[in-house]
């Protein structure tokens, strides 16, 4: 492949380039399926990235593309800041990991870093947060507080990812409240601040005075603030603009560390391919001031549950559990092993409705 | 004060001239934006037309340019056959991804068998994905008189549920740990729709889209449907007379819009994206739309104004890396293009005239 040479000789150019500036400069490069004023989950990344432009100063030098698509243009967006001679890639969503595996066989010499996928390779690491020890918070919250017994979960797709919050957040909802229901909404986008806006009124409409979400716009706070009496959460980001009501709580995830250390890793020359899965305990995700919304007795159990699970006491995915079919999943005490999380792909017993496939 | 005058004749000189002010004007109010936004107005604009073609990293820009431009000019010539005899197809996205669909599925169907017959059942597949997808606005239209715009454009939307669907359950790969999306069709030798001359991005669709222009051109200028389809546009009630068949004319711009674009989709999804995912399409349906237009409706205009189109969409997204540029800047600058097209298209059909008041 004369193209592949092409490059990697251009690559190689630049590697050479590069470390010959390396004492000066490193530079990072972030990729972005949504825009950075989303107010959520690309915007907690470009935090990160500012975090890393500001503990580093001038050694380091970030660049961002935002509003990427999944697939080609992906591709060549990567391969721009690769030539462009960039060290260190963050890709940062699922739809980009085979695009990244691509990328990363040209230019060898380049670190990538893929969000939520499960493709690695010499020079490709993978990092997720555990979001579903907050959604335990969240259920438990959304559970004590609902009156009409049903809490509204608006969907992006139904991938392990998303399935994983809906049962940790169901299970311990029903833990705090045995009659609670949950309707789930698949809005088949990350970020669409109408189709948020439609799918929680819908949901709200049904008679949800919870509303949880897994999409990063603040349309469904809106549309909730707009019914009043409905109480959401922050997903990704705080979300405080709507607190205390609607918004009594968030899940928010912390990048920056991560970012930062990564970062140190390829100037001292230590990164090293890895599979990266954190929650609560190291920071990378955090919860959101619980607002005033929340009787103080509800308040004080969503945080202990938040120790528990942080102090590794707790996992919120604990036998007995049953698969929604009602065939046994987890025995008592038993512990959901990260290969069942990653693949999620099941209800667990009393959700209603199917999984679209 | 300013007065319209509309001309005998359309005004050939600016049929021509009119896409070329508009790019200018639209230089001129994307330098301004981006003014604006504090970046530097000149730097911008250089960034987004000269570096893709001449900078240090154009060896891999310009084979980028065909990849990118390859689908909107196959959309777009299709959609302008039917866009000239007034049949409006807004649900090219939407034959796209039908097509996509099928020609994977015949591709899947036969995993992980290898054989030559593959690809060009795909190509066959694909193209009839599209056309069928097309045909439904067409037969509606032909049989009860429904509006062809807003029935293509409503089947966008069950085409993209259609594509989550089979990208979730059908057409999920089976080693993918439960994620969505297909099988990678770049790992799949028979199927792959790969670069036909290393170095240069020049796949099937590249050069599909070239045939197309060509037989479009041909078609227009030589043969009597082409005729009847410039006939049927420009006056109507003529075409009657001259013994033009509506319906047959309807069935045949839309399924050839289908076909083709059936056919872009399978290229792309063979090739540059190599799977079936959620987020599959990106918006050449509808982008196609803006190329089609500012290429004048003509096959060779048609090839020019996707080759800008792929030239701002890479340029900016240099422009956003190098720059800072935001994302949405960009899609302004983009959307300004054919704002500045119909704005000055004006010109076409109207002259402008300097009159003094006249005292009532």
């Amino acid at each position: 492949m004369q193209f592949t040479k092409l490059l990697a000789t251009a690559a190689v150019a630049l590697g050479l380039a590069t470390t010959a500036m390396a004492q000066d400069k490193t530079k990072v490069g972030f990729v972005y399926v949504g825009p950075v004023g989303d107010g959520g989950w690309t915007y907690e990344h470009n935090q990160g990235r500012l975090a890393v432009e500001e503990h580093f100063g001038d050694k380091v030098e970030t660049v961002f593309v935002e509003s990427v698509p999944e697939g080609p243009d992906a591709e060549r967006v990567m391969t721009q800041m690769a030539l462009e001679g960039a060290d260190l890639i963050f890709t940062t969503s699922f739809g980009y990991m085979d695009p990244t595996i691509n990328v990363a066989q040209k230019f060898p010499n380049v670190k990538f870093e893929h969000a939520t996928g499960y493709k690695r390779a010499d020079n490709v690491s993978t990092y997720s947060a555990r979001f579903y020890e907050g959604r335990a918070i969240q259920g438990h919250i959304a559970g004590k507080m609902t009156k009409s017994n049903i809490v509204g979960y608006i969907g992006s797709y139904p991938i392990p990812e998303v399935i994983r919050g809906i049962n940790s957040a169901f299970i311990h909802a029903r833990k705090a409240n045995p009659d609670v229901q949950f309707k789930i909404v698949w809005a088949y986008t990350w970020f669409d601040p109408a189709k948020e806006a439609d799918a929680a009124k819908v949901l709200i409409e049904q008679g949800a005075d919870v509303v949880l979400q897994h999409t990063d716009s603040t349309a469904p706070q809106a549309a909730a603030q707009a019914a009043g009496n409905v109480i959401t959460f922050g997903q990704a980001s705080d979300m405080g603009e709507y607190a205390p009501m609607p918004r009594v709580s968030s899940i928010i995830d912390n990048w920056a560390p991560y970012y930062i250390a990564r970062t140190q890793a390829v100037i001292d020359g230590t990164w090293e391919s890895t599979d990266t899965w954190d929650g609560i305990a190291p920071g990378m995700v955090g919860i959101g001031e619980i607002s005033d919304a929340v009787p103080a007795d509800v308040k004080a159990e969503a945080l202990a549950l938040k120790d528990a699970i942080a102090k590794g006491e707790y996992h919120p995915f604990t036998g007995p559990l049953n698969k929604q079919d009602g065939s046994a999943w987890l025995a008592d005490g038993e512990v959901a092993d990260d290969g069942t999380l990653l693949g999620m792909n099941f209800y667990v017993e009393g959700i209603e409705g199917d999984i679209p496939q | 004060m300013l007065k319209l005058e509309k001309r005998p004749q359309p005004s050939r000189m600016w049929t021509y001239l009119t896409p070329l002010v508009a790019v200018l004007l639209t230089m001129l109010a994307g330098a301004a934006l981006f003014a604006f936004l504090g970046k530097d107005p000149i730097l911008s604009i250089r960034t987004i037309f000269w570096e893709p073609l001449f900078s240090e990293f154009a060896f891999y820009y310009r084979p980028q340019l065909l990849v990118k431009g390859a689908p909107l000019v196959l959309i777009a010539i299709g959609l302008s056959l039917g866009f000239k005899a007034g049949i409006w197809n807004i649900g090219a996205e939407g034959q796209y991804i039908i097509g996509a669909l099928c020609g994977a599925g015949v591709a899947l169907a036969f995993y992980p068998l290898e054989a030559w017959f593959i690809f060009p059942l795909m190509v066959l597949a694909g193209a009839l994905g599209g056309w069928a997808w097309a045909m439904i606005p067409a037969l509606l239209k032909v049989r009860f008189g429904t509006n062809e715009i807003l029935v293509s454009l409503m089947l966008v939307y069950v085409a993209e549920q259609l594509l989550a669907s089979m990208s979730l359950g059908l057409l999920k790969n089976p080693e993918g740990f439960g994620f969505p999306g297909s099988r990678n069709l770049q790992q799949y030798p028979s199927a792959h729709n790969a670069e036909l001359i290393a170095g240069t991005s020049m796949h099937w669709g590249v050069v599909a889209a070239f045939i197309a222009v060509i037989l479009t051109y041909i078609l227009l200028n030589r043969h009597i449907l082409g005729f009847h389809i410039r006939l049927t546009g420009e006056s109507p009630k003529a075409a009657r007379f001259a013994g033009v068949n509506p319906a047959r004319l309807i069935l045949f711009c839309l399924g050839t819009a289908g076909a083709l674009a059936g056919m872009a989709g399978l290229f792309e999804v063979s090739g540059p994206s190599g799977q079936v995912s959620i987020d599959f399409n990106v918006g050449y349906g509808f982008t196609a739309i803006i190329v089609a237009f500012l290429g004048r409706l003509h096959p060779v205009g048609i090839l020019l104004a996707g080759a800008l189109m792929a030239l701002t969409y890479i340029g900016g997204e240099i422009a956003q890396s190098k720059l800072g540029l935001p994302a949405a800047a960009i899609q302004v600058f983009q959307g300004m293009l054919l704002f500045f097209l119909l704005a000055v298209d004006v010109t076409t059909n109207y002259r402008i005239r300097w009159t003094k008041r006249e005292v009532a």
